[in-house]
Parts: structure tokens; C-alpha cells; sequence
């Protein structure tokens, strides 16, 4: 069977990749994929934690299910966003939006 | 109605007739003079009920008609106020309601009521007469109504009502605030004309001149007060305990009772009130008023109520004067009276002026009336105030019916220039004006106290009696006083009615209407009558005839009923001689008198002392300097300049340059430096700190995120350190 350290290194390298993509990325679709990448690694987290320390309790599925719904519904605001953004300004790139300076 | 209650309402017809004109028919003079008239004659009516009841009335003197009512709380008790009618009050009520009803009626045709309104008339000025056209289209220039009739009728109303409280009240209070009332009412009828310089000075002077005499006068009272807890007449004065109390305790002034101090204070009052020398100044200039005021103020009223206030205190004064000698107060009196009377007379001598002449008549005769007092003469005092206020009202309401008949001359000729009042102007006016002329001759003889006949003269002979047996030399003054007094009347009389016309306008001067003449005759009647209810008894020939009611009647308000003197021959034979010698004269004197010629006057004593008569011994000039002019240095060097300006405003000058030093001081040491300095240190290194770091504050979501990531791994390896590392 395989180690849990080795689901926790590929959550952990999932998760730095997904932050690489918010901090680095310019299009705000490619953060928000950055996002996604982030939440699926804790995904993989709680499912294994659960799995290897407490099977016989139903938490952990629960958790990581009320995770992609949370996801989902982020995705779908962040997306609604993006485009009444993209109207007004022109643009998604993420360095060109500084309206929180104001 | 009982009589006490009418004695309430007495004065109060005027009152009411003075808030209704005022307040409401302001507006319509018939209706304004309809009131005024009106009230006078309810006032009138219930006096002569009083007054016939009074009379009718056993031992009134004993038992008065009182009424009063607590009105003010003092404590534990009230100070009473209410009316009283006495044998003294009775008489005066007697003489005021019948010269203020005739005053009343006069005023009506003096102030031209029924004529059409002026030309150019204003408030504030006489009337300068009006100018119609009669049906053959001639023009007429006739006399003009004053523009402000009713305001003049209310101010009257109130005047009359201020002397009928006098006159009612039984206690010093209320009549103090009578009094007062008719020191405010003769202000403003003196300044009636306010448009005049010289009525606004003269309504000045005797307002402030009087109030000298008041303010004494109400230390008097309030000295009584505080002795004796009331000011009621007869708790006082009718009350033997009261008055000996007074005259034996002493008083602040070594030498003097309580009694003297008093009744020397309150006799102040009179001389201010009764223009008495040395007050005697203001009430030649308060001929600036209208005629009917001057009757008003000089004959019926204003200085009857001085000396009616000093026959009401005389017990008072008089206290101590059993033993026959002349008590302070009474010493004083004697010696102002006298003094007065002579002092007045040589100068109504010189005087041109027809109302001039009779104003100082009437300090002259005033001075009798207090000489009167002052040597005992209670019932002589009381008598000659009586028949004095009947025919110098005469001679007044007269002198303003000529004034009236002058005017109409000058109206006629249209000279404004021509003084109307001024005697050397007129002459042979008994043609023009008949009534006129013998009602002011009946006045005037009874003024200079034409033997047998008239009123004055047996008034003034009582008053001759009455000095010659207890201070014979008051006897020689006033009988040199009678002496000029007679002159000057003659010499008036000789001037305005005798002779030939001296201008065009007395030539055409005319008879006044009927509502001045009436009064003059109902008042000439009293001037000749009333002096046959004080005939004595034991004067030859006539004496007897008439029982002497007035001795009888007023006598017995005195707690002891005073004795008729026995009859002696040299008073008598005075008051002959100087009346009839100075008629004579007069009329010898002036009979020739031209217009433009030296004043037959001059040519006998000099320029200089003429000179000094003509011009009142210089007492205003005197008066100005001694006091006027002192004031008004003290006001504006003094007080204005000196006093305010230098040292008040100096001082505070010195307290704002102070103030302004300290300031500066605090300003520039605390308030810049550390108040100001802090706030704004830490306001600029809020700021600094702001700017510092806004540059952060890019608006940039990932820049955001990274540095919280840092943050983030900073915290924690600095957690890590702490917690972990360093156990």
C-alpha cells in the first residue's frame, strides 16, 4: 500500500503549483484554474487523511464534497466577475485591475 | 350713594377721561373735549355734594368722613391708604373742582375748537391761524384749532385727576403720588408746544426744579414714617400722644425735634412745589405753556397743592408753639413767606409780560399764604389760598382772553413779529373786550385787595392780623408786598385796558367767544363772594353781617379750634392804605404810559436797579452758573472726559494692553510651541507614515496575495522559532 507521505508530497507539489499560477499568472481565467489546483490539493489531503487515520468515520468524504461545491459556486461568481469586468474595462488582466487602490 | 363712597369716585372722572382719549377718540376733538369737559363736571358734581354735605355735617372737624383700605403689607401690618374729607379738605375740594370745571370750559374756546384747521399748523407749535374766503371771495385769515386739542385735554384730565387725589387722600402717600402726577402733567403741558426752544427749557427746568423740593419732601415723609409707623392726617396730626412724642424726641440735627426736622423737610417740598424762593425760578418760564395751563398750574392746582400740603401738616410744624414762641419750622416759613412775597413783587413790577406779571403775582401771594402759616395763621393760610386760587385763575383765564383777542389783531394785520403777550402793546382793550376787561379788573382788585369789596381783601386782612400780633415785622414786609402788589395790578390793569390803543393790533383785537367769557364771569363772582364767608366779627360796621362761617369751619380741623384775634386797627388800616395808595399810583403812574417811552418805573429808580428788577435779580443767570453750568462741567469735563474717558476707559485700556502682553506671552510659549507643535507632529508623522506606505497600497490582488504569503512564512518561522526551536 502506498505511503500517506507520498499523497501528502503530491498535494503539497498540486498546491504550490495552483499558488504558482494565482501569484504568477496574468489572466484572471488562469488564477481562478490556479484556485481550482489549490482547493483539489486539499481535496487529496483530507480524502487521504481520512482514509489512512479515521476510515470508519464519513467526515472526511463529507468535508471534501462541501469543498467542490464551495468550488463550484466560487468559480461561477469569480467567472460572473471576470466578464461584467471585462465589459466595463477590456481587459481580465490581472496587473491592469488596481481598483482596490481606490 | 354714601359719602364716603362718592369721595372714592371723585377723582376718578378725569382718569378715564384721560385712558379714553388717549386710547381710543384720540382722533375726533369733539369728542375728545365732550370727555374731558364731561369728567371734569362728574368730578365737579360729586364735590359740591360732598362739599354741601360736609358743611351741613356737626362737628366735622372731630369726626371726618373717612374710608380706607389695607393696601399694602408692611409685616405684620398694612400700610392703609383713603380718602377724607375734613373741613380743610372740604374747601379745597371746594375751590379745585370749581376752578378746574371753569378751566375746562375755557380750554374749549382758547384752543380754538370749531375753527378750521390751519395753513401750515404742526404739533408741537401754537396754531398760526387759517385763511378763508367769505361769499364776496375776500380773504380772512382767523384764528386756526391746535393741532393737538386732544392730547391737550387728556393731559389736563390727568392733572386734574393728580389734584383731586391730593385733595381726597387722607394719608402723606397718596398725596405725595398726586402730587407727582401733577409734577409729570405739568412737565408735559409746560412743553405742550415742544417745538418751542424755550417751552422744551422751560418744561426742563420746572420739572427738575420742583423734583429738588420732592426729593426733600420724601425724606420728610419717610422720617415720619419711620418715627410714627403711619402716614395717615389724623393718626398723626389730629393725635396730641403723636405729637408730643415728636416734638420731644431729637432729632439727627443737634438743636432740632423730630418734628421740626419733618416739617422742615416736608415744607421743602412746598417751596419747590409752591415756587418759593430760592425755587422760585421755574414758574415764571412755565408760562411757556397754554394759557388755561397756566391757570391750571399757578392758580388752581399745582401750587395750591404745596401750600394746601403745608396747612394739612401745620400741626406738625406748629408742635411746641403753645408757649407762643414760633417753633423752627414756622420760623423758617415766616421768614421764606415774607421774604418771597416782597422779593417777587418788585419784580413782577418790572416785568412786561401780561402772564410774566401775574406768575410772580402768584409766588408773591403764595408767599403770603406761607408767611401766613409761619407766624400761626392757619385759618388766614387756608382762606387766602382759597380766594387766591378763585381770582388768580380769573386773572389767568383773563390775561389768556386778552392774549386771544391780541392775536386775532395781529392775525389781522399779519405782523408775527409783535409780542401778543407783551403789555406795552396793547392799551384801551376795555372798548374791544368789555367782559374781559371787568372780570380781570374784578380779579385784579381782589389781587391787590380792594377794601370792603372784594374777596382778596379780606383774606390778605386776616393774614395782616395774623402777623401783626405775632411777628409785627412780617406785618411791615408783606404790607410793603400788598403795596407793590397793588401797583403792578393797577399798573397791569392801566396798561392792557386803559387809555388809547398803542398798535394797530390791539385795535383790532375782539372779544372771545362765549366759553372763555362764561368761565371769567362765574369766577369774577367767586372772586368778590367768597370772601363774605370769612368776614370777622368784630370788623366795624360790616362784620356781623355775615356770621364768619369759614373761621368757624376750618378752624375746628385743628385739634385745638384756633381764637379769632381781637380786632386791631393798625392791620386793618395797612391793608387799606397799601391797597387803595398802590391803585393809585399805579394807575397815576401809567395812565400816560406810551408806547416806546421809558418805563415810568425806570425813570424814578435808575437804569441799574430797574435793570436788576427787570431781569429777576439775575437768579437764572446765577442758578446757571452756580449750578447749570457747574453740572454741565461736571457731565462733560468731568464724568465724560475725566472720569470715563481718562481713568474708567485708561484703566481698561491698561487691562487690554496687559491682557494683550499675556496673551502674546502664552501664544507664543505654550500655545504655538508644544500645543500646536504636538498636534501637528502627530498629524505630519501620521501622514509621513501614510505615505510610507500607500506605495503598498498598489490595488493589485496578487501583490496582495504575495505578501501575505510571506507575512504567512515569516510568521511562522518566527513561531517556529519560538515555540519549537528555542525550548
Amino acid at each position: 500500500m502506498i505511503p500517506l507521505s507520498w499523497y501528502l508530497i503530491f498535494a503539497a507539489a498540486l498546491f504550490s503549483i495552483g499558488l504558482y499560477g494565482v501569484l504568477a499568472r496574468k489572466n484572471a481565467i488562469a488564477i481562478l484554474m490556479g484556485i481550482e489546483l489549490m482547493l483539489n490539493a486539499i481535496n487529496v489531503n483530507l480524502v487521504a487523511f481520512w482514509r489512512y487515520r479515521t476510515p470508519e468515520m464519513l467526515g472526511g468524504q463529507v468535508f471534501a464534497v462541501i469543498v467542490f461545491a464551495v468550488a463550484a459556486a466560487e468559480v461561477a461568481v469569480g467567472l460572473a466577475l471576470f466578464i461584467s469586468l471585462y465589459r466595463r474595462r477590456n481587459t481580465i488582466a490581472a496587473d491592469e485591475i488596481d481598483l482596490m487602490k481606490w | 350713594m354714601t359719602t364716603e363712597t362718592l369721595i372714592w369716585l371723585i377723582p376718578l372722572p378725569p382718569v378715564l377721561a384721560f385712558f379714553i382719549i388717549v386710547l381710543f377718540t384720540n382722533r375726533s376733538k369733539a369728542l375728545s373735549h365732550t370727555l374731558a369737559v364731561g369728567a371734569a363736571f362728574l368730578s365737579w358734581l360729586g364735590s359740591m355734594v360732598v362739599f354741601f354735605r360736609a358743611i351741613g355735617t356737626e362737628h366735622l372737624g372731630e369726626h371726618p368722613f373717612v374710608s380706607s383700605i389695607p393696601w399694602l403689607a408692611t409685616g405684620d401690618d398694612y400700610l392703609w391708604i383713603g380718602v377724607q374729607i375734613d373741613p380743610l379738605s372740604a374747601v379745597t375740594l371746594f375751590f379745585v373742582a370749581w376752578t378746574v370745571l371753569m378751566i375746562f370750559v375755557y380750554s374749549v374756546g382758547y384752543h380754538n375748537f370749531g375753527q378750521p384747521k390751519g395753513d401750515h399748523d404742526r404739533p408741537g407749535l401754537q396754531p398760526h391761524g387759517a385763511t378763508v374766503a367769505d361769499a364776496h371771495g375776500h380773504k380772512h385769515t382767523v384764528p386756526s384749532i391746535e393741532p393737538m386739542y386732544s392730547r391737550f385735554f387728556a393731559f389736563i384730565g390727568l392733572f386734574a385727576f393728580g389734584m383731586y387725589t391730593l385733595v381726597v387722600s387722607d394719608n402723606l402717600l397718596t398725596l405725595f403720588v398726586g402730587w407727582e402726577i401733577m409734577g409729570l402733567c405739568s412737565y408735559l403741558l409746560i412743553g405742550f408746544w415742544y417745538g418751542k426752544p424755550s417751552a422744551r427749557a422751560a418744561m426742563i427746568k420746572a420739572f427738575i426744579t420742583t423734583r429738588v423740593g420732592d426729593v426733600f419732601m420724601l425724606l420728610g415723609i419717610a422720617y415720619l414714617y419711620t418715627m410714627t409707623g403711619t402716614l395717615n392726617y389724623r393718626e398723626i396730626f389730629y393725635n396730641p400722644e403723636v405729637l408730643n412724642y415728636l416734638v420731644e424726641t431729637p432729632s439727627y440735627i443737634a438743636g432740632l425735634s423730630a418734628a421740626a426736622m419733618i416739617g422742615i423737610l416736608l415744607f421743602l417740598g412746598t417751596i419747590g412745589k409752591s415756587a418759593q424762593w430760592p425755587l422760585h425760578v421755574w414758574l415764571p418760564d412755565a408760562m411757556e405753556g397754554p394759557t388755561p395751563v397756566s391757570a391750571m398750574i399757578h392758580a388752581a392746582t399745582m401750587v395750591s397743592a404745596g401750600v394746601y400740603m403745608v396747612i394739612r401738616v401745620f400741626p406738625l410744624l406748629s408742635a411746641g408753639f403753645e408757649n407762643g414762641q414760633l417753633t423752627p419750622p414756622m420760623l423758617l416759613m415766616a421768614f421764606i413767606g415774607a421774604f418771597t412775597a416782597l422779593f417777587s413783587a418788585t419784580i413782577a413790577v418790572a416785568q412786561n409780560d401780561i402772564k410774566r406779571v401775574l406768575a410772580y403775582s402768584t409766588i408773591s401771594q403764595l408767599g403770603f399764604m406761607i408767611a401766613a402759616l409761619g407766624v400761626g395763621g392757619y385759618v388766614a393760610a387756608t382762606f387766602h389760598l382759597v380766594t387766591h386760587a378763585f381770582f388768580k385763575a380769573l386773572l389767568f383765564l383773563g390775561s389768556g382772553s386778552v392774549i386771544h383777542g391780541v392775536e386775532h389783531g395781529v392775525l389781522h394785520t399779519g405782523d408775527h413779529h409783535m409780542d401778543p403777550q407783551d403789555m406795552r402793546n396793547m392799551g384801551g382793550l376795555r372798548h374791544k373786550m368789555p367782559v374781559t376787561f371787568w372780570t380781570f379788573t374784578i380779579g385784579g382788585l381782589a389781587l391787590a385787595g380792594f377794601p370792603l369789596f372784594t374777596a382778596g381783601f379780606w383774606s390778605k386782612d386776616e393774614i395782616f392780623a395774623d402777623a401783626w400780633a405775632h411777628a409785627p415785622i412780617v406785618l411791615l414786609v408783606l404790607g410793603l408786598a400788598a403795596l407793590l402788589t397793588a401797583f403792578y395790578t393797577s399798573r397791569q390793569i392801566t396798561m392792557t385796558f386803559m387809555g388809547k390803543p398803542r398798535t394797530k393790533e390791539a385795535e383790532h383785537a375782539v372779544e372771545s367767544k362765549w366759553t372763555m367769557t362764561v368761565p371769567l364771569v362765574i369766577l369774577a363772582v367767586f372772586a368778590v363772594a367768597f370772601g363774605w364767608v370769612g368776614i370777622p366779627h368784630e370788623f366795624p360796621v360790616v362784620g356781623g353781617i355775615i356770621p364768619n362761617w369759614f373761621h368757624e369751619f376750618v378752624g375746628a380741623t385743628l385739634l385745638e379750634h384756633p381764637e379769632t384775634l381781637p380786632f386791631s386797627w393798625i392791620p386793618l388800616l395797612t391793608s387799606l392804605v397799601v391797597s387803595l395808595f398802590g391803585l393809585w399810583l399805579g394807575w397815576q403812574v401809567y395812565k400816560g404810559f406810551q408806547v416806546g417811552s421809558t418805563d415810568p418805573v425806570e425813570k424814578t429808580l435808575g437804569a441799574t436797579v430797574y435793570r436788576w428788577l427787570k431781569n429777576k435779580y439775575y437768579f437764572d443767570e446765577l442758578y446757571d452758573k452756580v449750578f447749570v453750568k457747574p453740572a454741565y462741567w461736571l457731565a462733560e469735563t468731568f464724568t465724560s472726559l475725566w472720569m470715563d474717558r481718562k481713568v474708567i476707559d485708561g484703566v481698561l485700556h491698561w487691562f487690554a494692553h496687559i491682557s494683550g502682553i499675556i496673551g502674546n506671552f502664552l501664544r507664543n510659549a505654550i500655545d504655538k510651541p508644544i500645543v500646536n507643535g504636538s498636534a501637528d507632529l502627530i498629524a505630519e508623522s501620521t501622514k509621513r507614515l501614510g505615505a510610507v506606505f500607500r506605495t503598498i497600497q498598489t490595488g493589485r490582488v496578487q501583490q496582495y496575495m504575495i505578501l501575505a504569503l510571506v507575512s504567512i512564512a515569516a510568521f511562522s518561522a518566527l513561531f517556529y522559532y519560538l515555540l519549537v526551536a528555542a525550548r
